[in-house]
């Protein structure tokens, strides 16, 4: 089986460390003997969906570029992707990619950039008093996953606008220590049949490697139903979890 | 601290301080480079007899600029120096410039790891930008035309001087995969480059509107690297042609040299000042150190971002030149630390093109040995094992660490120790704790 990462915007929005992401999904694929091409999806281009495996990545950028792409995410793109994640494909938007997942995204300046709304989610700027919000994040994530498991991610954000959940979204975790959507009601990210979306940015895939496989996974079934992911040696990933997990917990 | 109380005593203290050095003040900012570049001009100073109060590594706000001056000035108000050279922290620029009355500003490059303390780059280039219209009318910036967001601040004002490298035998063919201004800082479009010598700085130009890499007035070309015993290159300035040497190596320390040059130059230096003195420097307290420890050398080299440290993989540890001078790939300590100074979110070390030591490694060749310690050292070795690189150990105690990188680095050989910033300062304190200092420690 082949998996194809569909990068989106992957010139622009490489901001973070997403590679990170990229190279943790590819590796994990190749080291289980899946070929992985990853594909970028720039301004003007397409999404196109192989008749494999597909995993789709919107990362995060600056204002000055998201003000740019939302034009281009107006058209067919946008459409084409809301269409994936309403077919379960699976999606993972980080930072300012999930932002503008929500119904909108309103800049600094007070300009509503539209996003694709697969999210019921809206994400307005700060005020004069707010400050951004920065630092490492541990958060429990909401359902049990695939493995039976209550899972916890480790990361770290760094966002300006507040993003406020609908009543028909769905978290992706609640915080223990950070900031999360808002810094004020606890909630992480949001999270829709395989689309994920969250602040934690850069090395989130790398230190939670149960979620980066759950991603593969959900690919590869799109594609073959009973597909199963043999078990790798994560020592050293946990170790990094652990190590900002206790950390953190400590406070 | 000085700089503090003074202000609190007078508020208008840096001003009036200012005001009574007789060539005036010059300021360096920029991602990277700063406190190296600030020590060049100093040398260089030095060397034409101009006597210049500095502030010191760390001390880059305006409360840092301030103290500087105020231990130089005198009982009687008088200042020793003649002039200010200030290395100035980008969000401290507007403030500095107005207080300090600067004739000249430098700014050298804006990479992203900046972005905890104030967001994006293109605020900071505003930040920068907005503090130019404090210049007085016979001042000028001095900016990096080969950084697209530096060289578009010379839009907004009137006489930039601009300074750049060219050599096309620098082209490695390739944008790394930092994304932090690839793209045309006045309109959008991705920019083409003719060259790109590392991050997004080359030679550009937009394909869309008239945005394109301004011509230097000071050049670099014919850029030859000795390895990490220096780097030669053809100066060109205004007034003419030079050989220069710096005793530093990797292409960002020429870009140092360069803004060095052109700061000095336009600050009524000569050109064969600048040429002694940039030859006669040493490399600024903590960048680049050699430690001899008994038979071995430590080679002590901080990072401080993804470009500084694809930039030292590429001259250390990849180099083939390096790896032929010694019959072992070597023993290389990482030292990753997430305190403020060294920056809290440590993505960053996914941008760092660790693929390439892969690469460069030929099957059956010596593979670099690898420790890695510091608060982050899991997440370092995370990032390893992804890069396909064997991780030798794990040791988050500093100490323990450097003990066991330097006792398995054979007699006659060198242990590279790339550090962040403070696991740089708990390295040297190690080192000396345990017998080993060396005269480049002195920070002067």
């Amino acid at each position: 089986m082949k998996l194809t990462i569909h990068h989106l915007y992957a010139d622009m929005m490489n901001l973070y460390g997403d590679r990170g992401n990229v190279i943790a999904i590819k590796k994990r694929a190749e080291w289980r003997g899946i070929a992985v091409e990853v594909v970028d999806v720039g301004l003007g281009e397409s999404i196109s969906p192989t008749s494999s495996a597909d995993l789709f990545l919107f990362g995060g950028g600056q204002d000055r570029e998201q003000t740019l792409l939302v034009e281009d995410l107006s058209g067919m793109k946008g459409a084409d992707l809301r269409a994936v994640v309403e077919d379960g494909g699976v999606v993972l938007g980080v930072c300012g990619g999930y932002q503008l997942m929500g119904h909108y995204y309103e800049t600094p300046e007070g300009q509503k950039l539209p996003g694709i709304g697969v999210f019921d989610m809206y994400t307005r700027p700060r005020r004069g008093d707010e400050a951004r919000l920065i630092g490492n994040v541990l958060a429990r994530v909401r359902a049990p996953e695939e493995d039976g498991v209550v899972h916890e991610v480790a990361g770290f954000e760094n966002h300006g606008g507040r993003t406020e959940l609908g009543d028909d979204a769905e978290p992706f975790a609640d915080v223990i220590v950070g900031y999360g959507n808002n810094g004020r009601d606890g909630t992480e990210g949001a999270r829709r049949l395989n689309a994920y979306g969250t602040y934690l940015h850069g090395s989130l895939l790398p230190k939670n490697p149960w979620l980066t496989d759950q991603l593969v996974l959900g690919a590869l079934r799109r594609v073959d139903d009973r597909a199963e992911l043999e078990p790798l040696d994560d020592s050293a990933e946990r170790d990094a979890f652990a190590s900002v997990a206790n950390r953190l917990r400590k406070g | 601290m000085p700089g503090v109380m003074a202000r609190r005593v007078d508020p208008k203290v840096l001003e009036k301080l200012s005001r009574r050095l007789r060539r005036g003040s010059v300021a360096i900012t920029g991602t990277n480079g700063k406190t190296t570049t600030t020590r060049m001009v100093s040398k260089i100073l030095h060397t034409a007899g101009i006597r210049a109060v500095n502030n010191s590594t760390g001390a880059n706000l305006v409360t840092g600029v301030t103290a500087a001056l105020v231990s130089d000035t005198s009982l009687s108000g008088r200042p020793a120096s003649e002039m200010g050279l200030f290395e100035v922290d980008e969000a401290s620029v507007p403030r500095v410039a107005e207080e300090a009355q600067l004739s000249l500003l430098a700014v050298l490059n804006l990479f992203r790891d900046q972005l905890d303390r104030y967001g994006e780059l293109s605020y900071t280039a505003k930040v920068i930008a907005s503090a130019f219209p404090d210049l007085p009318p016979d001042g000028s910036v001095v900016l990096n035309a080969d950084d697209p967001l530096v060289a578009n601040l010379g839009r907004g004002t009137k006489n930039p001087v601009f300074f750049g490298v060219e050599d096309p035998a620098l082209d490695t063919g390739k944008l790394q995969h930092i994304a932090d201004s690839k793209d045309c800082p006045v309109c959008g479009t991705a920019l083409s480059y003719e060259a790109v010598y590392f991050g997004h700085v080359g030679v550009y130009r937009c394909p869309n509107c008239s945005f394109a890499r301004p011509e230097p007035a000071y050049r670099a070309t014919r850029v030859r690297m000795d390895g990490p015993r220096g780097t030669d290159f053809l100066l060109t300035t205004p007034g003419g042609e030079h050989e220069a040497r710096i005793g530093l190596p990797g292409l960002y320390n020429v870009y140092n040299a360069l803004a060095a040059a052109a700061v000095a130059i336009e600050a009524g230096v000569e050109a064969e000042d600048v040429v002694r003195g940039l030859r006669a420097f040493g490399g600024a307290f903590g960048r680049v150190e050699r430690v001899r420890v008994g038979e071995k050398e430590v080679f002590l080299l901080l990072i401080k971002n993804p470009v500084g440290f694809n930039e030292i993989l590429r001259t250390f540890v990849a180099s083939p030149a390096e790896r032929a001078n010694a019959d072992r790939a070597g023993h290389v300590l990482i030292a990753i630390n997430d305190n403020d100074a060294d920056g809290r979110d440590v993505s960053w070390l996914w941008d760092v093109d660790f693929e390439m030591l892969a690469e460069a490694v030929t099957p059956g060749g010596a593979v670099p040995r690898f420790y890695v310690t510091g608060i982050r050292a899991e997440d370092m070795a995370v990032r390893l094992k992804y890069a396909e690189l064997p991780v030798h150990s794990v040791i988050p105690d500093r100490k323990e660490a450097l003990l066991a990188a330097l006792g398995a680095t054979p007699p006659g050989e060198t242990l590279y120790v790339l550090p962040t910033y403070t696991t740089m300062l708990e390295l040297r304190q190690t080192l000396s704790d345990l017998g080993h200092t060396h005269p480049f420690w002195e920070d002067k």
